[in-house]
């Protein structure tokens, strides 16, 4: 179930780490498996201009995070409106059981928070 | 007996040919026997209980009360009024916390829990004390998996734990994640030395498919279990309490069936356990638990404890052949039908998907035991189960499937 492509996006995650400046993050936790997401974004003239993330987690929630981060990446935070899970869904490319579309929606969720945060700041 | 021959009376494997069910400690397959005596009151008296003047509400009554009675005699109950019917062992644990709880624990009094229980036998003790104000002490485990609290010479040392005012002790039979089999008599006894008036809840969810219970010799005042642990419908369990503690304590759910007499001024209530037993309950899966205790009674504990253990043994060996350094094994030894464990670099769930793919049922995650998987660092582990269905070949199965997971999935 799991394609090469995954497994190389798991094991070497692009966008991994925590960026130097940023304008906002988010920490999310799944409690079902006990991943975690630290995501940092940094946001200017509504564009998403740099975002990374830490956390542990499955090859999906990893993978579908390091996908993530490189598809939003220069994008304007009012096309990520429309990010939806089946969007996640087509970026990560294989079916997500029912029972870990919270893996697929961690790194979403994730970035859904910091947008908001940022929005508060 | 066991694997192959009594697989046949599992319908789920002629549905799913080659399914490999290693996923009992979540929850047991169900035999034909059970599916056939739900079918058998729906099909043949599908009433209500204790209602009807009529003589199909007569037998579906009947059906209802032979259960509390065979039940009462699965855990050596010494009165069968003294089990009331759940939905299973969180109810029964909740209906504890809630109607003797609350009328007995205050502020400063003590409910000692250990760090090995399910969410079920823990969260509804830490939510009474933080309401009472109550102190809410969590016994530790050792690395190895076994409560903290035994001397060198293996005795019960419970002075630092129990004292005068702990109020309730509720503690787990067997652990669903380790597969500990806690030393409950010996601990009451002591606890019960200390302060004589200790309630001492146990949660037997995780014992009732694989070993006796029995409540007199145990000595304890709370027993709760569910009937799908033990090859027994979903969604139906029982609470067995001393009569004396039943009758002290509040009602559970106000409503139809518990009262004795309601006036517009006052209501009085029904004695145990109808006064815990509010509204229709799940009458056909109550009557299907006679059936699961058929089959273990047929087989005997003395069988499946056993074949179950030599299976775990050798899951164990099996593990720690193949893995060697990279496999993490939670819990003693001597531990029964269940072992949960990690393979380095991998996520439990991606090892669950994996297995998934060959037909395979393992669980992973916390195992809702969040407390015991923080005790030992870790946010979740793989668990496989063991019981009468299974075979070496289910374990030689997994054991194959594991290693291309790990191939697979290692980062290593």
């Amino acid at each position: 179930m799991y394609k090469d492509v995954l497994l190389d996006h798991y094991r070497n995650p692009h966008n991994f780490g925590r960026l130097k400046k940023k304008t906002s993050d988010a920490l999310l936790y799944n409690p079902l498996c006990g991943d975690k997401i630290h995501m940092d974004v940094l946001i200017k003239d509504g564009v998403v201009e740099d975002i990374s993330f830490t956390g542990e987690g499955c090859v999906i929630s990893t993978a579908s995070a390091s996908l993530l981060t490189d598809y939003v990446k220069k994008k304007k935070i009012s096309e990520l409106n429309t990010l939806d899970r089946k969007a996640m869904l087509d970026l990560i490319g294989i079916e997500v059981s029912a029972g870990r579309i919270k893996c697929l929606m961690l790194s979403h969720e994730a970035l859904q928070k910091a947008i908001k945060n940022e929005e508060k700041n | 007996m066991f694997g192959k021959t009594i697989r046949s009376r599992f319908p789920v494997f002629k549905n799913k040919p080659g399914l490999v069910y290693l996923d009992t400690a979540s929850s047991s397959l169900t035999p034909k026997s059970v599916i056939d005596k739900i079918v058998e009151y729906y099909e043949h008296y599908p009433v209500n209980v204790k209602r009807g003047i009529y003589s199909l509400s007569e037998k579906s009554t009947a059906e209802f009360e032979k259960s509390r009675k065979v039940m009462a005699s699965f855990i050596n109950a010494p009165d069968a009024d003294e089990v009331i019917f759940t939905r299973g062992t969180t109810e029964s644990v909740n209906l504890v916390a809630y109607a003797y709880g609350r009328k007995n624990v205050n502020e400063d009094d003590e409910i000692v829990v250990s760090v090995t229980e399910h969410h079920s036998n823990f969260v509804p003790w830490q939510a009474l004390a933080h309401e009472a104000g109550a102190v809410f002490k969590v016994i530790d485990v050792d690395d190895e998996g076994r409560l903290e609290i035994f001397g060198k010479d293996g005795s019960v040392q419970l002075e630092d734990v129990v004292t005068k005012k702990t109020k309730i002790m509720a503690l787990v039979y067997v652990s669903n994640v380790l597969g500990t089999v806690n030393p409950l008599k010996a601990i009451i006894k002591k606890a019960k030395s200390i302060n004589p008036k200790i309630v001492a809840v146990v949660d037997a969810a995780q014992a009732a498919g694989h070993m006796k219970i029995d409540v007199q010799d145990l000595d304890c005042d709370f027993l709760a279990l569910s009937g799908h642990k033990m090859y027994g419908p979903k969604g139906v369990g029982i609470l067995w309490g001393k009569k004396k503690l039943l009758e002290e304590m509040f009602p559970f759910q106000y409503g139809g069936e518990m009262i004795q007499e309601v006036t517009i001024a006052k209501t009085t209530y029904a004695k145990p356990p109808h006064k815990f037993e509010a509204g229709t309950p799940s009458i056909g899966d109550v009557i299907g638990l006679q059936e699961a205790v058929n089959l273990l009674k047929e087989i005997g504990f003395e069988k499946i404890h056993r074949h179950e253990q030599s299976l775990i043994k050798n899951l164990r060996k099996k593990l720690k052949a193949t893995f060697h350094d990279a496999v993490t094994i939670y819990g003693p030894e001597d531990g029964t039908s269940a072992v949960s464990f990690t393979l380095k670099g991998t996520h439990p769930h991606d090892i669950a998907s994996v297995l998934n793919d060959d037909n395979i049922c393992i669980r992973a995650g916390h195992h809702c035991t969040m407390p015991l998987h923080q005790r030992f660092g870790i946010t979740a582990t793989s668990r496989a189960s063991v019981s009468i269905y299974n075979d070496e070949e289910d374990i030689d199965k997994l054991i194959k499937a594991l290693l291309s997971a790990y191939k697979m999935l290692s980062k290593n």
